[in-house]
């Protein structure tokens, strides 16, 4: 039987107490909000992307442990890297929380650590939340400023 | 048999309502003892189920009802000769009569059926309210309602440009009285209002309400969702027009719930839904309508769930409503104590009236975090919105862990939870 340490990892407590880039981006050219009707998770994403590079990323709101610190390991590791290679973060981060539990998954590095919501089937969603946020971000046209 | 044929019986208003006399001491280990599932483990630790609220436990009397009726006697209510025929009617006629019983009604006749209380206010809003609902027309609620009676009165206030006004709560999650007197006025053509709160447990002074609203001529609903089985309900006494209750919650089957309406309004309302059983003769220039309760209860209805909530009842008479509310408030002191003893724990709702809600928030830890952790102890609690998200705007919360009651609860089960929210603590230290 699977654990509550698999799904409350050191990294994971850390990131929902500190997470990171948790700040609105006044530069933003992308945003969207994410919500989870289900249990009220609210999430609001910005990104910069320049030259089709993700310049920066923050985001707010409000969830529980397992979504903010999904929300805070994205950010940290999508900074800097090529809007093309994010996509395909995505289609890999899905891919490691939906695969049952007793398959194999890649290693994603720090992202590895939410691994552990296969073992809790009703938690998937709060991973995923920050993701689809940032595909629909993403796919969304670019915030025109009026400046 | 004609559905016309069915008795009219009546009760006297303030009458005593429980037939069985419960002297007997409350004994929990003898009720547990009649629901099955208490006995089942989770995650290997014994049951602790204190999601009530959201659904309630069924007695094994209910799940025999169910498998006899399907076994024994299954057939169509209200049609045909034969047999099986009447043998089901009766049943379904006579748990109609149990639950005329249980609410105290004046008439077996202003019993209809419904899938749930949602389908109670539904027709309500549609039937009753719609048809006389004007532009600038008020509808007044409460900021302590569950959607189901917040939605279908937007939805029909849309439609006719009307106005949903909101009666405040304070700090403690009461019902701020004044203001609600203050928004009753000449324009109003409803009071709907929660028998008790599912987020915060406040019980609303029902009586004084209606006191208030009919004073301006105003019918009031009353959502019983929550109140029917934690304290004994007389409609007679209260004197709504309209009371609905959810079978799910009485210990009984899901997708049946009743409307309790007083006939004359009932009388006066146009069909809800359209089809069998609700007409007295169809062509197609016109139909006429069936008598009450029957002109509500379009086609084949939940008839074993309706058996079984007949039979609910039966069960919850038999331990009498006095004694269940007894242990249900000795609980509830007992675990508000318990809980305010952890560190970091602030109970959302701690009106003077309340019954069987322990709503609650940590410090640092997300209510979908605690249902987590406590689940790995066997411990089922619900968490978030509880379908009343101005409740939680009104508190400043996205969200709260909730532990609600019932008859067959212990002074373990929330130890237990009191011990589970310690490993909450530790996991989150």
């Amino acid at each position: 039987m699977s654990d509550l340490s698999d799904l409350y990892q050191e990294v994971i407590l850390d990131h929902n107490k500190r997470p990171r880039n948790f700040r609105a981006l006044e530069a933003a050219n992308h945003a969207a909000e994410g919500f989870n009707p289900l249990c009220g998770d609210r999430l609001h994403l910005y990104l910069r992307v320049e030259d089709g590079v993700i310049a920066d990323v923050g985001f707010q709101g409000s969830g529980c442990a397992i979504s903010k610190a999904s929300a805070s390991l994205m950010t940290d590791s999508i900074k800097g890297r090529p809007v093309e290679e994010v996509r395909a973060l995505f289609q890999r981060f899905h891919t490691m929380v939906t695969t049952p539990p007793d398959k194999s998954v890649e290693d994603m590095g720090k992202l590895s650590v939410l691994a552990g919501v296969r073992e809790f089937p009703v938690r998937v969603k709060c991973a995923s939340l920050a993701w689809h946020t940032l595909k629909a971000a993403l796919d969304r046209e670019p915030i025109v400023s009026t400046e | 048999m004609t559905p016309s044929s069915a008795p009219v019986r009546s009760g006297a208003p303030g009458a005593r309502i429980d037939p069985v006399a419960t002297n007997a001491p409350f004994d929990v280990a003898r009720i547990r003892a009649d629901f099955p599932i208490l006995k089942r483990t989770v995650r290997g630790k014994p049951l602790v189920y204190l999601d009530n609220a959201a659904t309630t436990q069924k007695p094994q009397a209910v799940l025999d009802v169910l498998m006899s009726y399907y076994t024994d006697i299954n057939a169509n209510v209200h049609r045909g000769v034969h047999e099986l025929s009447g043998l089901a009617t009766d049943a379904y006629e006579g748990a109609r009569e149990k639950i005329h019983m249980y609410f105290n009604a004046s008439s077996v006749q202003e019993i209809v059926f419904t899938r749930n209380a949602t389908e109670g206010i539904n027709l309500v809003a549609y039937s009753f309210v719609r048809p006389m609902l004007a532009v600038g027309d008020d509808v007044v609620i409460t900021a302590m309602e569950h959607h189901s009676n917040i939605v279908p009165w937007q939805l029909v206030c849309e439609e006719r440009g009307a106005n949903l006004r909101v009666a405040p709560i304070d700090d403690t999650g009461a019902l701020i009285l004044e203001e609600l007197d203050r928004l009753i006025g000449p324009r109003t053509k409803i009071v709907s209002i929660a028998h008790m709160s599912n987020a915060l447990g406040t019980i609303n002074p029902v009586e004084e309400i209606v006191a208030l609203a009919h004073s301006r001529g105003v019918p009031v609903l009353i959502d019983g969702s929550q109140a029917a089985y934690h304290m004994p309900v007389d409609v007679q006494s209260i004197g709504c027009e309209f009371y609905v209750a959810t079978g799910h919650k009485l210990y009984g089957p899901t997708g049946i719930g009743v409307l309790v309406g007083k006939a004359e309004r009932l009388e006066a309302m146009p069909p809800f839904l359209g089809g069998g059983d609700m007409i007295r003769s169809v062509t197609f220039e016109r139909s006429t309508w069936n008598d009450l309760p029957y002109k509500f209860e379009a086609g084949t209805p939940n008839i074993a769930g309706a058996i079984g909530l007949g039979a609910a009842i039966d069960y919850i008479q038999n331990v009498g409503r006095e004694a269940i509310s007894a242990h249900e408030q000795e609980l509830l002191r007992y675990g508000t104590a318990q809980l305010e003893a952890i560190r970091g724990v602030r109970i959302i709702g701690t009106a003077a009236h309340k019954s069987s809600i322990l709503s609650f928030v940590m410090d640092g830890v997300h209510p979908h975090d605690i249902g987590t952790i406590i689940d790995r102890e066997g411990v089922a609690v619900r968490t978030g919105h509880h379908c009343a998200q101005p409740v939680m705007d009104r508190f400043g919360i996205p969200a709260t862990a909730r532990a609600s009651l019932a008859m067959y609860n212990t002074k373990e089960d929330l130890d237990a939870l009191a011990r589970a929210l310690e490993k909450v603590r530790e996991v989150f230290n």
